[in-house]
Parts: structure tokens; C-alpha cells; sequence
């Protein structure tokens, strides 16, 4: 009875204790509602697709794919070529997904045969192999590329020749998914009119008389993540999705039930990759500048956390954990700085507070996981040997 | 014969070996002095020797290579920041001391002519407690997650770092070198030791030659105190605690049936990984000369990782001499490749080929096939 309350508690103590820090952080903030909600979804359509790819790698047991940092990488380099060619809007980001693709696949398929040979351990072997990457990526981009790999805009490269420069503007193809459908929320004029807003006419989408602004929804963009939630039930449900729960649950009983365990696991983490890559183009789309070689970094440390405050551990997650997580994680990342300002009059605390709070959420997360599961080896070990035994 | 070697040695080291050799051979050709470069190579050792000396007790107690280095090092910062704090009133209280129980030789011209090396040894002082205390949790910690500590003493790293970045600003340090000037509160990032233990070590009997052809420079006090601190280390492994740690590391199980109390042990091995941490870091900083609080030492596990792997260690057997070679070698390919490489192509590439160098030795090691059971 108290085991089971425990692991009720140990279940959601996370996506609690965040929703106790927001409901303080919050007030102390300040803020409207509508900037919140504003904020919020423009981080859901932002973050979501990122977040997303982590879930297939997690269903075949393989734990949190730190590895998906090479698919935004990928991601990257087709987005510097598209702004080297010069095409915008649509067709450009949709180049860079193509761009990015074979890349993303090369880097999944090295990266599955390197886990499979570190098995028991994926996680730390995969977080080492982006720092492993991220070396090979800063060689290509800020030597090869220019020099061997043609780029020619003087707007990308550093000014000695070649290498591209740190901060590249996105401008070509800034806001493009998230604005393909124009839609606010406003809570000054009636639904299903049009408003102008930023120079275009809007669909009014909703009237909420309680809001005091106009929201403007990402609508393409969450189309796009919809769709993709559909692809993840489907997928689970088609025979590739079962072996890889099956692989999940026991790579030996998969094995001799003749599913090819390292292959499949091998597809899983293809499949992430190519997903964190296209992730990545999103979310790059939305914040306008490319930091050549910071954006991919904070892109698997910020989604790992998010999904784990949503309530996921290392061994089970949902859609339902993703979307939680981006809220939860959000709604904190944007009030955190200003509620420590407001608290203890200095803005930096609260810029430390949270990077504590991503860093010591994953930390917490993995080590419930690791003790609930040791614990229940101990548990199996000792139902084994039944009650005749001394201890 | 050679081919025993080879298997011994591995491939990826005898690779990295020769490419070091290369760049030694290459060096005079680009201009670039061969006896500087070994001095600062040496003194490159000094400096991280004993934090790469730190992983030795863990892999050896089976608890995986010590991505959790920043929580020794936190422990250290805080002895360094104390020190500085307290520089006066530690220098003070050993007068006072000497004259109530009349030590004839604790006096003030003693104090005061020895007060850099009484500064520094007060920073271990206050160190190793706070380090030990932080590695007692941390040990438990890791007890409860076998299996996984690695990832886990990575995040517990991460997140104890980030957690001193709040407490450097909170902590009511009040010595105005090292607050910011305005608020008159928070640490700086970066605090200068000059003027306390700057060098105290490194020019301690340092054979410092500098004549027309030739410039060498020997940190002989360094070196004397990583050569002191293995020893140290290589008697404990050999001590019954030390077999009883390795024994765990090779095969819990084992080592259980023989009577051994296992988790004891990794909690010892973690403990000592920490204090050593924790004197390594401070060592570092009387060679670097400055304390770099906040996120500096955020990522100073992977370097003192990457070496003891290239040294030959593995995920759960490591020795003096892995640490030895492997900070040699790491720390020579990280003080030749900018100035061998910059001179010839022109470009700094240092920092790519350390993290795909360091980086890549980890996965190597991480990725070799050990023993089935884990």
C-alpha cells in the first residue's frame, strides 16, 4: 500500500513540483495572461517537433536518445545552404529538409551501430557521441565548408575566406510555417472576420472577450506536429512499431522470437535522427538566427528535460508527456527570470534557477529510473527464490 | 613482440602516440621551439595531473568512469574561495596559536615568510572536508542506481555546477578582491590567486633555464606533488581496503560472497575520487592563477575522462601509469596542435581536434567490448 502511494508520488512528483513552482513563479511574474498564452504557443509550435523525435528511440527501450543532437546538426547544415543559394519561404525550408535527410540518415545509422555496441549503456555513449559529432561538425563547418565545400555568400562566412560566421540570419525563411496560415485569437472583435495584423489579413479564429490582445496562432506548424503525432499512434501500431516495443520490453525474448534486434534498433534511432533534423528546421524557422554552433547544444539538453518534467522517465513516454512538458518547462523558462527578479532583485538568479532546474530535473529523472528499476531486480530476484529462503 | 605491444597498447593510442611524436618532429620546421613546448607541456601535466588521478578509485570500485569530477572541483573552488577569505585572520590565529603553546618556531617572520604555502594548504584543508561530506552523498547516490552511474554522475555534475552559480552570487563573501567592485556582493567569475598561493607549487625548486639557445622550465614542486599524491593512491590500492575496492570493481558478486561489504566500498572509492578532485582543481588553479567560479567548471570532467582513457585505462581498470601516459599524452597533442598546427595552416584548429581527440577516445572506451555481466 505504501509502495504503491510511493510509486504514485515518484510517478509525477516532477510534472507536480513544476506545476507548484509555475503556480508562485507565475504571479511573482507579473505577466498578462495573454502574453503567456501568446509565449506558450509560439514555444509549442517551436519546441514540440523536437521533442517528438525523442519518442520512438524511448519505445525501443534505448532510453533518452542524447544522440538527437546530430540529427540538428544536420538540420543546420541544409538550412546554411539554403541561405547560401538564397531560397526563401516554403520551398527553402523544404530544400533543407532534403538537404538535411541522407546527412541525418548517415549520422542515425552511425549512431545505432555505435549503441549496439555499447549496450546497457546508450544514454551516456550517445551524449558522448554529440560532443564526438559536434567536433566533426564544427571541422566541416568552420573549415571545410568555403574552403572544399562550395559556399559563396559573403553574408555566411567569416571574413577570412572561409568558415561561416557564428550568427547566421535566417531572415529568408523566418516565421514562413508558422505564419502559411495567418490566425489570431482576440478578444476585441468577432470570430470568423479577418483582421489586419502585421501588414496581411488574419483569420479570426476565436473570440475570448477575457483578453486583453490579439494572439497570433502558429497554425501550420501545429498542423505539421499534429500530423506527426498521428504517424507516431500509427507507427506504433504497424509491425516495425510492435518489434521495437517488443525490443522495450526484453532484447532476448526479442531475439529469439526472431525479431533482428539490432537492426531494428538501428531503424529507431534513423528515424529520430531524421526527426530531430527536421525538428531543428522548425525550430529554427521560428527563432530567425542560427547560432552555427550553439543552437544543436541547447536543442537536446532543453528537450530532454522538457519531455522528462512532462512526466516521461527513460523507459516509458507519451504524447501526452511531450505536450505537458513543453508547457510546464516553458511556462517556468519564461517567468523564472522575472520572478527571481521580482523576489530577490536580481534577474540573474533566476536565468541560473532554471538552468539549474533542467539540469537537476534530467538528474532527478534518471536516478528514479535507475532505483526503481534496480529495485524491482531485487524484488524479481527475491520472488525467485520464494519464501523458503532465510532472508 | 611488437604485436603484443600493439594489443596492449591499442591502436587508438598508438596512434595519437605517433601523432605527437610527429608533431615534436615537425615543430622545429614551423618555427616552433621544441624545449617551450615541453616545458609547457609539463607543466600542462602538473596542473591536471592529480584531477585524471581522481578517476583511478572509481573505475576501480566498479562505479564507471567519474563524469560527477565537478562536484570534487566545487568542493575545491569553495577551499580556494575560503582561503582568500580568510587569508588574514588563518595567518593570524597560527601566530596566536604559536604564542599560547609557546612553538618556538611558529612565529610571526615564520608565518609571514611562509604564508603563500600556509595559504595553499589551508585551501586543501578547508577542501577536503567539504569534500568529503559532498562525496559521502554522492556515494550513496550512486549506490542506489548501479548500473547507471555514469550518465547520473554526469547530470549530478551538471546540476551541482549550475546550483554554485546561484550560490557564488548568495554567499556572503565580503574580501574585495574577489566581489564585484559596484554591488559589493557576488564573486567575480574569474578571482586571481596572485598575491596569496600564485605559483606556489609550480616555482617551488622549478628548474627555470633561460639562456640564449635554450628555455626550459621544470615545475619540479608540481610534479614532486602529483608524484607524491599517486604514490599515495598506489599504496591505498595496495592497502586491504584498496584490494577490497578492486575486487568490488572486478566482480561484485564476488566480492560479496567474500565477505566484502560492497556498497561501503564504492562509497569509500567515490569519496576519495572527490577530495582528489577537489585537491586537483586547487593544484590547477596555483599553476593557472586564477579561481574560475560559475560555469567553469562545467565541463572539466571530460578532459581529465579523456585522459585517463588515453592512457589506457578502461571503464573498470585504470592505474598510475594509465594516468601518467595519458596526461602526457593529452595534454602534449593539447599544447602542440595550436602552436604546431597554427603555424603551419594558419588557423587555430586546437579546439575542434580536442573535442573530436577527447571525445572520441570516451566512445572508444565506452564501445570496447568488456566482459559480459554489466
Amino acid at each position: 500500500m505504501i509502495r504503491k502511494l510511493f510509486d504514485i508520488i515518484a510517478n509525477n512528483a516532477v510534472p507536480a513540483v513544476f506545476i507548484l513552482i509555475s503556480a508562485f513563479a507565475i504571479p511573482l511574474s507579473g505577466y498578462s495572461a495573454s502574453y503567456l498564452i501568446q509565449e506558450l504557443l509560439t514555444r509549442i509550435g517551436r519546441n514540440s517537433f523536437l521533442i517528438l523525435s525523442l519518442l520512438i528511440p524511448i519505445m525501443a527501450g534505448m532510453g533518452l536518445n542524447f544522440g538527437m543532437v546530430l540529427g540538428a546538426m544536420a538540420g543546420q547544415i541544409g538550412l546554411l545552404f539554403i541561405c547560401d543559394w538564397g531560397i526563401v519561404g516554403i520551398p527553402g525550408m523544404v530544400l533543407a529538409c532534403l538537404i538535411g535527410t541522407p546527412i541525418a540518415v548517415v549520422l542515425g545509422i552511425f549512431c545505432g551501430h555505435v549503441l549496439n555496441r555499447a549496450k546497457g549503456r546508450e544514454m551516456v555513449t550517445s551524449y558522448i557521441l554529440g560532443f564526438f559529432i559536434n567536433g566533426v561538425y564544427q571541422m566541416v563547418v568552420l573549415y571545410l565548408m568555403g574552403w572544399i565545400i562550395p559556399i559563396t555568400n559573403p553574408a555566411l562566412l567569416l571574413s577570412r575566406g572561409y568558415g561561416v560566421r557564428n550568427a547566421v540570419s535566417l531572415l529568408s525563411i523566418r516565421g514562413i510555417l508558422d505564419n502559411l496560415i495567418p490566425t489570431v485569437i482576440t478578444g476585441t472583435q468577432g470570430a470568423g472576420q479577418f483582421l489586419n495584423v502585421q501588414g496581411g489579413n488574419a483569420f479570426i479564429l476565436l473570440q475570448m472577450p477575457f483578453l486583453d490582445g490579439t494572439i497570433r496562432i502558429p497554425l501550420a506548424t501545429l498542423i505539421v506536429i499534429g500530423l506527426f503525432c498521428v504517424f507516431i499512434v500509427w507507427f506504433r501500431r504497424t509491425k516495425l512499431g510492435q518489434d521495437m516495443r517488443a525490443i522495450g520490453q526484453s532484447q532476448a525474448v526479442a531475439d529469439s522470437a526472431g525479431i533482428p534486434v539490432n537492426r531494428t534498433r538501428i531503424i529507431a534511432i534513423v528515424i529520430s535522427t531524421v526527426l530531430a533534423c527536421y525538428g531543428q528546421i522548425i525550430y529554427l524557422q521560428n527563432m530567425g538566427t542560427l547560432n552555427t554552433y550553439n543552437s544543436h547544444d541547447q536543442a537536446g539538453m532543453f528537450s530532454i528535460a522538457a519531455l522528462l518534467i512532462g512526466g516521461a522517465s527513460v523507459s516509458r513516454a507519451s504524447i501526452a508527456n511531450v505536450f505537458a512538458g513543453v508547457i510546464l518547462f516553458h511556462l517556468m523558462f519564461i517567468v523564472a527570470p522575472v520572478a527571481g527578479k521580482n523576489l530577490i532583485g536580481d534577474a540573474q538568479i533566476g536565468e541560473y534557477f532554471r538552468v539549474f532546474v533542467s539540469y537537476g530535473v534530467i538528474a532527478i529523472a534518471l536516478v528514479l529510473h535507475a532505483w526503481r528499476r534496480n529495485r524491482e531486480r531485487e524484488a524479481a530476484r527475491r520472488s525467485l527464490r520464494g519464501n523458503r529462503g532465510g532472508e | 613482440m611488437i604485436k603484443r605491444f600493439i594489443d596492449r597498447a591499442g591502436w587508438p593510442r598508438i596512434i595519437i602516440a605517433l601523432f605527437l611524436l610527429g608533431l615534436f618532429i615537425a615543430a622545429p620546421f614551423v618555427g616552433v621551439r621544441v624545449d617551450t613546448s615541453l616545458s609547457n607541456t609539463l607543466v600542462r601535466f602538473g596542473m591536471n595531473g592529480v584531477m585524471v588521478l581522481a578517476m583511478i578509485p572509481m573505475v576501480e570500485a566498479g562505479c564507471g568512469l567519474n563524469f560527477g569530477l565537478p562536484l570534487g572541483i566545487i568542493a575545491g573552488l569553495l577551499g580556494a574561495t575560503l582561503s582568500l577569505e580568510w587569508n588574514d585572520e588563518i595567518l593570524a590565529y597560527l601566530i596566536e596559536m604559536g604564542l599560547r603553546y609557546k612553538i618556538s618556531w611558529l612565529t610571526d617572520t615564520f608565518v609571514m615568510n611562509w604564508r603563500e604555502p600556509l595559504g595553499f594548504a589551508s585551501a586543501i584543508i578547508i577542501a577536503i572536508p567539504i569534500a568529503a561530506i559532498l562525496g559521502w552523498f554522492y556515494g550513496k547516490l550512486l549506490n542506489r542506481v548501479k548500473g547507471d552511474e555514469m550518465m547520473i554522475a554526469t547530470y549530478v555534475g551538471f546540476s551541482s555546477v549550475s546550483f554554485m552559480c546561484i550560490a557564488w552570487l548568495l554567499l556572503p563573501y565580503k574580501h574585495p578582491t574577489m566581489v564585484w567592485g559596484y554591488a559589493g556582493k557576488g564573486l567575480r567569475t574569474t578571482i586571481s590567486v596572485e598575491g596569496y598561493w600564485l605559483h606556489v607549487l609550480s616555482d617551488a625548486l622549478a628548474i627555470d633555464i633561460n639562456t640564449e639557445n635554450i628555455h626550459l622550465y621544470i615545475p619540479t614542486g608540481m610534479l614532486i606533488f602529483f608524484a607524491v599524491m599517486a604514490f599515495l593512491v598506489w599504496v591505498f590500492m595496495r592497502t586491504k581496503t584498496g584490494t577490497a575496492m578492486t575486487a568490488v570493481g572486478s566482480n561484485p558478486d564476488f566480492a560479496r560472497a567474500s565477505g566484502v561489504n560492497v556498497d561501503k566500498m564504492r562509497t569509500i572509492a567515490v569519496v576519495m575520487s572527490t577530495v582528489l578532485g577537489a585537491i586537483g582543481i586547487i593544484v590547477y588553479e596555483q599553476s593557472f592563477g586564477f579561481i574560475q567560479l560559475y560555469m567553469g567548471p562545467f565541463y572539466m570532467a571530460l578532459p581529465a575522462v579523456a585522459s585517463i582513457l588515453l592512457g589506457g585505462a578502461s571503464v573498470n581498470k585504470a592505474g598510475i601509469l594509465n594516468v601518467i601516459v595519458g596526461t602526457f599524452l593529452f595534454q602534449g597533442i593539447l599544447t602542440m596542435t595550436p602552436s604546431v598546427i597554427n603555424s603551419y595552416l594558419q588557423t587555430d584548429m586546437s579546439e575542434v581536434i580536442r573535442l573530436i581527440v577527447s571525445n572520441g577516445m570516451i566512445l572508444y572506451a565506452l564501445t570496447r567490448k568488456v566482459r559480459a555481466g554489466r
